[in-house]
């Protein structure tokens, strides 16, 4: 995974609520084995519609995502990450996200940014004034900046120490393979095998 | 203080706890299929990891499956099943393939093989594992890095989700479902109202309902936005499990059944959030927009977007209505239905054909009618008890198992602007195929429905 310190972009305005992960990349999508060639997936649907926002050239090579509340909710399918990932974006903002998307992005190396929402639609005005708006997300101040203002973010320490480092989660894992192999030697004897 | 019944289960599974760090839970059971595993298999493969507990791990075929006998016709989801097929021989995973006596939706077969047991924690690249909880586990959805995670370590860094309880007063009215119900608590809280919590499901209407009818409402907490949802086992879930064929046996059977007695919550222990319903107000309730909070009950009126006082809830329904073709004030038992869906891993079980059964028993169906089981057992199961008799002679068509229309990745879709009932649990845009709109509704719903034609209540069929 590649670090996250910081990130700075324009930003394309996504005025919808509940922008599900079947939207994001529609089922057919999914039966693709590699996880490469998602970005002509995303939002398939609504990039049908010339008026859909990625259309608006205004808004080519944008690197932000201004949603509005309950992004990626659904469907678990990481296809959703890869998709907004292979098509530019680095952070989403939104006033709340599904919480498997959100464990999904964090997992690759999208930022998922929580802003109050007022914030995001501070955010999402300015951009659609000035669509050139530059807007700045710090993970390690844990802070939004734009428009001369700045909003600060929760995310946890470890989660940020682990996007700020680009670590895989596996490897932190298997250093602790002692204490699973305890764990396992201490499971009710009743408890089911599939073989 | 006492605990909940989430923060017992949870606190039995944690392998490693430290300071500022999520905690490294165990996963006793692994559920894979086609579609979010592949990519993680692959990433197995270039580290050079084996899958650590394949006896905790089970996989089957179901998302792009198809429901007519016959091959794979699309050449890309013939090559995600085989390359399932490939992975499950190459690190020594049970697969049930497609023609297998045991395949079927993976939340379906968990339960039926007795693999769902309480007190469990379970996971699958699939959001609605949050089926299981039925059984008094914590089962949850992941992606397909956390799968490759939990191949490669059973084990997934967590933070433990906050505590709802969600009481359920009073009993259904006759006639009213497991699926009615939780359909009102998605609209009554909506569909973040459970984001960062582990539900449980408690009272007097869950306590009634079969192991069926709590697979359902566990199944769909996840569009409440909740990480997972449970019940807390009793009587109906030892009998539910009893000589299952990974159930425990003889004196096993005694200590686990013990043990599951104590997964309860405690009278003294305090939830961060409970919501309350009363069951007794409850009707068959249908949706009508583009996400599962967007319902209402069967008897009322398709809402005007004015009625939604917070601006972006007012936006989100303009652009359902606009959507689903529905005009606000026009009576939900007035929306004409193409295609009437029966199945999916909400509503995909036995008991659920039965009810279909039963409304559907010497009547004609106005509509396509795609009745399709969960699993090959639960097909089985219904030819002996000669359902699908009774489908066919309704003029419904009897199919086999997979999850077929729910998700449409396989042949059985919505045409544009062609309109469902559907016993699934998302009515999200295109979910059942490219411009498809969608109606969520119990299996009773669904067979009266098909019916007449348009979205009716069981109590209105003459």
């Amino acid at each position: 995974m590649d670090a996250f310190v910081t990130h700075t972009g324009t930003a394309v305005p996504l005025r919808r609520s509940n922008v599900d992960t079947d939207q994001i990349i529609p089922a057919v999508w999914l039966k693709q084995v590699s996880r490469t060639g998602f970005e002509k997936g995303l939002f398939a649907a609504w990039r049908e519609d010339p008026s859909f926002v990625l259309n608006d050239p205004a808004y080519d090579g944008a690197s932000i995502l201004v949603s509005g509340p309950d992004f990626g909710t659904g469907s678990s399918r990481e296809h959703a990450v890869w998709a907004l990932q292979q098509y530019g974006f680095r952070v989403v903002i939104a006033a709340r996200f599904g919480d498997i998307f959100r464990n999904n992005s964090t997992k690759m190396g999208l930022l998922p940014v929580v802003l109050p929402p007022e914030a995001v639609e501070t955010l999402q005005k300015a951009v659609e004034a000035d669509p050139a708006t530059e807007i700045t997300v710090d993970l390690s101040e844990r802070e939004v900046r734009a428009v001369g203002e700045a909003w600060s973010f929760e995310i946890d320490d470890y989660t940020r120490w682990r996007l700020l480092e680009g670590l895989d989660d596996i490897g932190l894992t298997l250093r602790h393979a002692d204490a699973i192999a305890d764990y396992e030697s201490g499971r009710q004897p009743w408890l089911p095998k599939t073989a | 203080m006492g605990r909940t019944l989430a923060e017992k289960v949870w606190e039995q599974h944690v392998v490693r706890r430290a300071e500022g760090e999520p905690d490294l839970l165990f996963i006793d059971l692994h559920l894979i299929h086609e579609v979010t595993s592949p990519q993680a298999f692959d990433g197995l493969r270039m580290a050079g990891r084996p899958v650590r507990r394949p006896d905790l791990t089970i996989a089957t075929e179901d998302h792009n499956v198809p429901t007519v006998r016959g091959p794979i016709s699309d050449p890309v989801s013939r090559a995600q099943v085989e390359t399932l097929r490939k992975n499950a021989a190459e690190f020594g995973v049970r697969l049930h393939p497609m023609g297998d006596a045991g395949q079927g939706v993976v939340h379906i077969i968990g339960p039926q093989f007795g693999l769902t047991q309480p007190g469990m924690t379970i996971v699958c690249g699939d959001s609605h594992t949050s089926t299981h909880g039925a059984f008094g586990g914590i089962a949850f959805g992941i992606g397909t890095s956390e799968v490759e995670h939990v191949l490669a370590t059973q084990t997934l860094p967590a933070y433990r989700p906050k505590t709802m309880a969600i009481e359920v007063k009073g009993a259904l009215p006759y006639g009213v479902t497991a699926k009615d119900l939780i359909l009102a608590i998605i609209a009554q809280i909506g569909t973040g109202g459970g984001q960062g919590y582990i539900v449980e499901y408690r009272g007097e209407a869950i306590r009634a309902l079969s192991m069926e009818g709590r697979m359902t409402v566990c199944n769909m907490s996840i569009e409440a936005g909740a990480r997972a949802g449970m019940i807390a086992p009793d009587e109906t879930t030892f009998s539910y499990l009893k000589g299952r064929p990974h159930a425990p046996e003889g004196e096993a059977w005694d200590q686990a059944v013990e043990y599951w007695k104590t997964l309860r919550t405690d009278d003294d222990a305090v939830f961060d959030r409970v919501v309350e319903i009363d069951a007794a107000t409850l009707t068959p309730f249908v949706t009508w927009g583009t996400n599962p909070g967007q319902g209402a009950p069967l008897s009322s009126v398709v809402p005007a977007p004015e009625q939604f006082g917070d601006p972006i809830e007012r936006s989100a329904a303009e652009r359902a209505l606009e959507y689903m073709g529905l005009t606000a004030g026009t009576r939900l038992t007035d929306v004409e239905v193409d295609t009437v869906f029966v199945g999916s891993c909400t509503n995909g079980r036995l008991e659920d054909l039965r009810a279909a059964a039963e409304i559907l028993q010497g009547r004609q169906v106005r509509t396509r009618t795609l009745i399709v089981p969960g699993s090959m057992m639960v097909k089985l199961q219904a030819e002996a008890e000669g359902l699908h008799e009774v489908f066919k002679a309704a003029g419904a068509e009897w199919r086999e198992a997979g999850c077929s229309m729910c998700l449409g990745m396989n042949p059985d879709t919505l045409a544009p602007g062609e309109r469902s009932a559907s016993t699934s649990n998302r009515n999200f845009e295109g979910r059942q195929g490219k411009g498809g709109r969608t109606h969520l509704v119990s299996p009773q719903v669904a067979a009266a429905t098909a019916v007449t034609g348009k979205l009716t209540a069981p109590a209105d069929l003459v």
